[in-house]
């Protein structure tokens, strides 16, 4: 049951026939463990060719583009992204969320199921594949249903799924409530070695609720989902886990208790990972101040504590991954009371810059920044993507660490505008990037 | 004195609302009582007002209160509830907030399920914005006559015991009078199961309490909260009965406060459950004079925000839309009067608004009552 997930969702496409090289930027390739001024060569069927010391490469007729004073990096891998194609394009489309992924320096990304219909067949599967490889930009790998229309019984068909492409199964938006359920999913998952991407969440504890419960959700009276409501179901998938084998992904972890809990799992050897959201780690449950709808989504922003947590996790590698969990929603599906406002932000175009402040706080290294924005959600998945290995997809981001730039919502690539970060002044920015070493995306800065 | 801008054009909660500030509603609200016990009760204050209550949630009482307020200011009050409204189709309430606004409302009081949509509101629309209770968040003028009303009876808010019990998580009138009350120097006391009391309110620097007798003891105040049936159902406590068993207000508890104690409820009651009716009934309750004080200071909320340079007693100014020389142009002047000044003043101005001279209404003096006009 091989399956050759490199070429399976690329664009089919014109490549440049000419060689690229990109000079003289800190090249940093946590999985090679490389991190030196040097110049990335790309060969005309657009993959990398070689490195070489900074300035020593010969530019002949290759596309030049100048690295100097810059990040160059495996392309980021975002392994939590909402599309909403088929079925809510007035939200996003293929196309609009490829554009901006390769926007924000992501050049792959996983889709979750959740779309109209459901990502529970073969059919839907190959219909993203086929809308991504029409959009040509980034690479998009979809994720099946764990349940057949996310409704939490009868188990999805997984095989069939993964031939036509799936790298994961997730039932993402809703838990998987029922035990026996999410069990049985994880054993039957080990025939396809597919991780099981659990959102965790108690649906009894977080009944109608809006955000996190704690001293703001009780000044405002709103409703509060209490961190118990996602530690619970997070023990009793590690539990499953044990006894079941197979691999169990954490899908945006936000409370200290999650963390602590996967912290132990994997010191006890369980084949768990776990990813974390820039919005989980920049906000606490204060941005709802003032009923920001841009400021619900679910899990919700936690406690300062949490949040601390989060960053501990991310820097000893407990969390293996950033990923955005990109929801975009229509305009009018935020304009309104917070309880009937829809849960989730945009977060293709603002992972880069809020993951390089946690770096310039010091929570982390560069080189395990991107490590778990790159390599680390692509090993989890099983794709040769994430590295600048030779021989491989020149998946490609070249970013200014240091340009500041304030982000404008309504001029956000996305479809939708649903940030909580709109004015915000950003440091760090994508000026280019590469997917199978074409140039997708440039800004100048 | 001007008003905070929190005061200045919309009441949207008294989290943040200065003393002075609410000071000058409680004096504005007594000044205006009076108006209610005359035989024409109405000032012509707000003539060529329009006052839209617009209750997407049920409400007899605080609906009651802001039609009959609005109109003895003579406001013209137009009230639009849930069921038959625009709402009931599917309308957003931004829609039905900018449709309602086209109109040129002079202020909406607003009653809504859903916390913040008070505040949607007067992000959404020009015109004042009154809460009248938002999902569990507050409930400004609920609180206010609470206030008043305690104020009235003991001559003070400093310093003074003031218990609230019963369902403290669910309650807008409960958070409006924290903020209120503390702003006020009053001490509170809060008490009701641990569903229903979480560790959360510890942040308003309140004594929590899980005991109904230990909570009472010495208090000046007793505040009680309505319990919903809803409640049991979501597991907050086994039933109404074992609720009462522990939280009902009867004799023996009340004979654990202070001698002069007096007991508050928002209403409506349930007798029985909260509150056993010997006690809602009996000489402490002052159930009777919230009602009678909610007129009156809804009349002063609708009053010192919609009046263009209203001036409050002690000659505060509060800036609502324009400088305070808009106030002669509206016909509005606060003459430095004694209380019985006030009352012989307001009589001719009743008389007036009774004829219908809209002459003489346009020059109106308004007496309030007043401490110093300086």
């Amino acid at each position: 049951m091989s399956s050759d997930k490199s070429s399976r969702c690329e664009r089919g496409s014109e490549r440049s026939a000419r060689k690229t090289v990109i000079s003289k930027g800190r090249v940093v390739d946590p999985a090679s463990d490389f991190d030196e001024i040097a110049d990335l060569l790309v060969d005309e069927d657009g993959l990398i060719e070689a490195l070489l010391p900074g300035g020593s490469a010969e530019i002949g007729d290759a596309e030049f583009i100048d690295a100097a004073g810059q990040i160059v990096a495996p392309g980021f891998v975002d392994m939590h992204v909402h599309l909403r194609e088929p079925g809510q394009e007035y939200k996003e489309t293929i196309a609009s969320g490829a554009k901006s992924a390769v926007s924000g320096g992501v050049t792959s990304l996983a889709c979750m199921a959740n779309t109209d219909p459901v990502n529970d067949s073969a059919a839907v599967t190959r219909y993203i594949i086929e809308k991504a490889q029409e959009a040509g930009l980034a690479n998009v790998f979809p994720i099946g249903a764990v349940s057949v229309g996310l409704r939490g019984e009868r188990m999805a068909e997984f095989g069939e799924m993964y031939e036509a492409g799936i790298v994961a199964v997730s039932d993402d938006g809703m838990p998987v409530a029922d035990s026996a359920l999410m069990r049985r999913a994880l054993e039957y998952s080990r025939m396809f070695s597919l991780p099981i991407i659990a959102h965790e969440e108690d649906c009894g504890l977080c009944q109608g609720a809006v955000m996190n419960e704690g001293a703001t959700s009780l000044r405002l009276g709103l409703k509060g989902m209490p961190s118990a409501g996602e530690s619970v179901m997070v023990a009793r998938d590690i539990e499953l886990l044990r006894a079941a084998g197979g691999k169990l992904h954490i899908a945006h972890i936000s409370c200290a208790e999650a963390v602590e809990m996967v912290r132990v799992a994997k010191r006890q050897g369980l084949a768990v990972t776990a990813e974390a959201a820039p919005h989980h780690f920049t906000l606490d449950e204060r941005a709802v101040e003032g009923y920001n709808t841009n400021a619900k989504m679910k899990p919700p922003l936690r406690s300062p504590r949490d949040v601390e947590a989060v960053c501990e996790g991310l820097a000893d590698g407990t969390i293996d991954a950033i990923a955005t969990d990109h929801a975009p929603h229509h305009r009018d599906e935020k304009a309104c009371e917070f309880d009937c406002a829809a849960f989730g932000i945009v977060g293709l175009e603002t992972m880069l810059p809020l993951s390089l402040e946690l770096l310039r706080k010091g929570v982390f290294p560069l080189s395990r920044m991107i490590d778990a924005m790159s390599s680390a959600p692509a090993r989890i998945l099983g794709l040769d993507r994430g590295s600048l290995a030779v021989g491989r997809p020149a998946d490609i981001v070249v970013f200014d660490p240091d340009a500041e730039w304030t982000l404008i919502a309504s001029e956000l690539h996305s479809k939708s505008k649903n940030t909580p970060f709109d004015n915000w002044t950003m440091r760090g920015r994508v000026t280019r990037t590469l997917v199978g070493g074409r140039s997708v995306w440039e800004q100048q800065v | 004195m001007a008003v905070s801008e929190r005061i200045n054009r919309h009441l949207l909660g008294l989290e943040g609302v200065s003393a002075d500030d609410i000071e000058v509603l409680l004096d504005t609200a007594e000044a205006l009582t009076e108006v209610s016990q005359r035989d024409v009760k109405k000032l012509p204050t707000l003539r060529g007002k329009t006052v839209v209550n617009l209750f997407l949630e049920n409400s007899t009482r605080t609906r009651t209160s802001f039609e009959i307020a609005a109109k003895r200011l003579s406001a013209d009050a137009v009230n639009i509830s849930a069921s038959g409204s625009s709402f009931s189709k599917g309308e957003t309430l931004e829609d039905t907030a900018r449709n309602l606004a086209a109109m040129s409302p002079d202020a909406i009081v607003v009653r809504h399920p859903y916390a913040g949509a008070a505040r949607f509101l007067a992000e959404v629309v020009s015109c004042s914005i009154v809460n009248a209770g938002d999902g569990a968040h507050e409930h400004p003028t609920q609180a206010l006559l609470d206030i008043l009303t305690i104020r009235q009876h003991k001559g003070r808010l400093d310093g003074l015991k003031v218990t609230i019990v019963g369902d403290l998580l669910h309650s807008r009138v409960a958070r409006s009078n924290l903020y209120g009350l503390k702003t006020m120097g009053a001490q509170v006391c809060l008490a009701g199961p641990p569903t229903l009391l979480p560790a959360e309110f510890e942040q308003y620097g309140v004594e929590l309490h899980y005991d109904l007798a230990e909570a009472v003891d010495g208090a000046d105040v007793i505040m009680m909260l309505r319990v919903q049936r809803e409640r049991q159902d979501g597991n907050y406590f086994p039933s109404l009965d074992e609720y009462a068993r522990y939280f009902c207000l009867d004799e023996d508890i009340v004979g654990r406060a202070k001698p002069d104690v007096i007991i508050l409820h928002p209403g409506p009651i349930n007798r029985g459950v909260e509150i056993s009716s010997t006690v809602a009934d009996g000489r402490y309750s002052v159930i009777m004079s919230q009602v009678a004080n909610g007129v009156a200071l809804r009349m002063a909320v609708l009053y010192q925000l919609i009046v263009p340079g209203a001036e409050g007693i002690r000659g505060s100014t509060l800036a609502a839309t324009g400088p305070a020389t808009g106030a002669a142009a509206t016909g509005v002047v606060v003459a430095d009067a004694t209380a019985a000044g006030a009352a012989a003043t307001g009589a001719v101005v009743a008389d007036a608004a009774a004829a219908g001279d809209g002459e003489k209404l346009g020059a109106a003096t308004v007496a309030m009552g007043g401490r110093d006009g300086s």
